[in-house]
């Protein structure tokens, strides 16, 4: 009996030391600012004494993490950090570059745990989430003599919340309508312009489709992303004005949806699931059989050394109005940064230089955030596609998506609906109602 | 003395488990109890977990009592259930046929052997890949081989009806060799002696299989029915890759829909309390076949 009562307290004992051991190795972790991985910190006792004394500039290390360079670009973020680190000697940057599918997973259990790097990437659909959960920094207070005026206006307001600027713009992108001019030519009709209308893409569609049994008219996803966006064109919208309320079944919406399903179900202009079979749109694209695609002007470096035939790009077609998409990618700091100012200096240099805007379009990486006329030169004269121009004629119909705190969540009960529509499983009208009464009960405002 | 003596024992036990044991309780047993609490909690997954600042919220059992309120959970558990009567008859009888196959003296069985189990090896990530491209509705080889039938063959993982069987396939063809393995020890350790009396008493090949193999098997059939449940209820990778959930949400199950919450929809707690009930649900099934087995298993071999 004893000797069980003694193994027991030698059991709470050790996990005591266990438990003292963690929490020693966690303030450990967080009071060495800018030393290197967690994982080695030398014995936690020992307490060392504190590096970053600001008196004078000595090095500071700051930690970036990001997922946009990840694949082709990595090296044209160390470009950047190159020029970034010769004009701040003090500065160093440690990039980490993630992969974007577990990117998010990975930063939500390293903002918890205390061990977020002091800058990193978000993008536009999950920046809100982290703003409004107190994590990130307030930019302005470090404002000093910044001028914003050389960031794109709408790029610059997307990472604002709550009146305070937690973020600056990396990059942005937007969507296009990319035609095959070959299958054009062959159907006999005109190039799509800047004028045309749903109606105009739908004819041309339907022509091209006459072509052959595997050639297509056009792709247009019938997913979120693409839909809050149709809906503008009709004079629609998934959400009012304010904010406060979803408005997913308004009858705009309806029409929009039904024009995309017919599309699909009803023309067979565009591809099932089914007859897609796993490809993706792209493929369908440069493989030659899909008349019109719309899509992000990030598939210019592919299309343009993977495509034989001739292809070029133009705004997107409106019905009542035009509309077209804003994708972006911020920077931000974590709040609890030790190294904030120089953080700061990095985040300005990669969103707002001149320099860093030059190495993203010489490279061809999104579109820099910035105003500069060299740099938007610079950009049209990297071709194909020839009309490069409708790139930044897009930009003046940018509508911004909806973006709420449970952001994903909404993005995939929408998504769920609309694909029971797009597959016949539902009417239009029915999916819309069933989205809107789950959007009502699950997401809060 | 001889107290003492088994004290140390009990003792020098205790410091050879200890590395195992630091091991366990740090990464299962604290985490277990960790979620447990998370699930009472509003714990978002992001917030630096602070009580005095009341980081996170208590919440009491809401989160327990919106999800079995919610359409979703039992929409899922169907999903779940729907897989179950699929797979568990199915990899039952394709691993017990396997066994049979495998535990004839054929020359170079061995070989055999090993090849039932390399899909048990491969990853689900490559297997799922493969399993995606022959379940192509246009180009796959499952439906090429239905075409020569002429059978028109479905749109697998983009029909809502198709898609959970085509998982099930997936699952079957990669769980066979482990469960067949298993089977395969089962049937060597049947003595011979019982299938010669039979034999010699006249019970054919079927008799002797239902009335000798099966009933001397039904341990091991116990063991592998009470895993497939477990397997079954977890069922995650397959889904994840194959189809995300979809099309129209007809692949979605319990954990694919724990992740989610965890970890896009950013509610911890939601997704901890979710957890439990699988494990509630788990445990409940597991605890009622240990109750049933009394009647169909022989323990006597």
């Amino acid at each position: 009996m004893k000797g069980i009562e003694r193994y027991w307290k030698m059991l709470a004992v050790c996990l005591l030391a266990l438990a003292m051991a963690l929490t020693a190795c966690s303030r450990g972790g967080q009071s060495s600012d800018g030393s290197p991985s967690p994982s080695s910190s030398p014995s936690p006792g020992a307490a060392q004494p504190a590096e970053s004394s600001p008196a004078q500039p000595e090095t500071v290390t700051v930690k970036f993490t990001n997922f946009s360079a990840s694949g082709d670009n990595e090296k044209v973020l160390q470009q950047m950090k190159e020029e970034f680190e010769r004009q701040n000697p003090h500065i160093k940057v440690d990039i980490e570059t993630l992969p974007f599918n577990d990117y998010f997973t990975q930063m939500q259990t390293r903002v918890a745990s205390g061990t977020a790097p002091d800058a990193y990437e978000l993008n536009y659909e999950n920046f809100i989430a982290y703003a409004k959960k107190g994590v990130l920094l307030d930019l302005t207070p470090l404002f000093g003599n910044f001028d914003t005026s050389a960031l794109n206006k709408n790029a610059l307001e997307a990472f604002r919340a709550d009146g305070k600027q937690y973020g600056l713009p990396a990059s942005f992108s937007n969507v296009v309508l990319f035609y095959n001019k070959d299958l054009f030519d062959q159907a006999g009709i005109d190039y799509p312009t800047s004028s045309w209308t749903w109606a105009d893409v739908n004819a041309a569609a339907e022509k091209i489709r006459a072509l052959g049994k595997d050639i297509f008219g056009i792709y247009q996803p019938v997913q979120f992303w693409e839909f809050y966006k149709t809906v503008r064109q009709n004079g629609g919208g998934l959400m009012n004005d304010d904010m406060t309320a979803f408005t997913v079944d308004r009858p705009e919406n309806v029409e929009t949806l039904q024009h995309l399903v017919d599309r699909i179900l009803k023309t067979n202009v565009m591809p099932t699931e089914a007859q897609m079979a796993g490809m993706g749109d792209w493929d369908l694209f440069k493989s030659g059989r899909l008349g019109m695609l719309v899509t992000g002007i990030w598939a210019f470096p592919d299309f343009a050394s993977n495509i034989t035939f001739n292809w070029d790009i133009e705004v997107e077609p409106g019905n009542k109005q035009k509309a077209t998409h804003f994708f972006s990618n911020g920077l931000v700091i974590n709040k609890d940064s030790k190294v904030a100012e120089a953080a700061f200096e990095w985040v300005k240099f990669m969103s707002a230089s001149r320099e860093a805007a030059m190495i993203r379009v010489e490279a061809g990486w999104e579109l820099p955030a910035v105003t500069y006329e060299d740099v938007q030169q610079k950009y049209l004269q990297v071709t194909p596609p020839d009309n490069k121009k409708a790139v930044f004629e897009s930009l003046d119909y940018l509508v911004t998506p909806p973006v709420v705190e449970q952001n994903a969540e909404m993005t995939d009960i929408i998504n769920l609906h609309l694909q029971a529509a797009a597959m016949g499983a539902k009417s239009p009208a029915d999916a819309l109602r069933d989205a809107q009464a789950e959007l009502e009960k699950r997401i809060n405002l | 003395m001889e107290h003492s003596r088994r004290q140390f024992g009990r003792f020098a036990a205790f410091w050879f488990l200890l590395p195992c044991l630091a091991g366990l309780i740090l990464f299962s047993i604290i985490p277990v109890f960790y979620a447990f609490w998370i699930s009472f909690t509003d714990w978002d997954g992001l917030k630096p977990i602070d009580p005095r600042a009341g980081v996170p919220g208590f919440v009491g059992l809401d989160n327990y009592a919106a999800i079995l309120a919610g359409e979703e959970f039992w929409r899922v558990l169907r999903n779940t259930l729907f897989f179950i009567a699929m797979y568990l008859p199915l990899i039952l009888a394709a691993s017990i046929s396997a066994a049979m196959l495998l535990n004839r003296p054929y020359r170079g069985v061995a070989v055999y052997r090993v090849l039932f189990y390399i899909p048990v090896l491969t990853s689900w990530v490559a297997g799922a890949l493969i399993f995606k491209s022959i379940l192509s509705p246009e180009y796959g080889g499952v439906n090429d081989i239905l075409r020569i039938f002429g059978i028109p063959g479905p749109g697998w993982l983009y029909d809502a009806k198709w898609a959970m069987p085509g998982i099930v396939l997936a699952s079957i063809w990669k769980d066979m060799g482990f469960f067949a393995l298993i089977f395969l020890g089962g049937l060597q350790g049947i003595d011979t002696d019982c299938y010669e009396a039979a034999k010699i008493d006249g019970a054919g090949v079927w008799q002797r299989f239902w009335h000798i193999t099966l009933p001397l098997l039904s341990p091991i059939t116990f063991f592998v029915i009470v895993i497939c449940l477990i397997f079954s209820f977890q069922l995650f990778p397959q889904v994840m890759i194959m189809t995300d959930g979809g099309p129209i949400g007809a692949t979605q199950v319990m954990v694919e829909r724990i992740y989610r919450y965890a970890f896009s929809y950013y509610k911890m707690g939601y997704a901890s309390a979710f957890s439990f009930i699988l494990f509630a649900i788990i445990f409940v099934f597991t605890y009622l076949q240990l109750k049933l087995q009394k009647k169909w298993v022989h323990y006597d071999a």
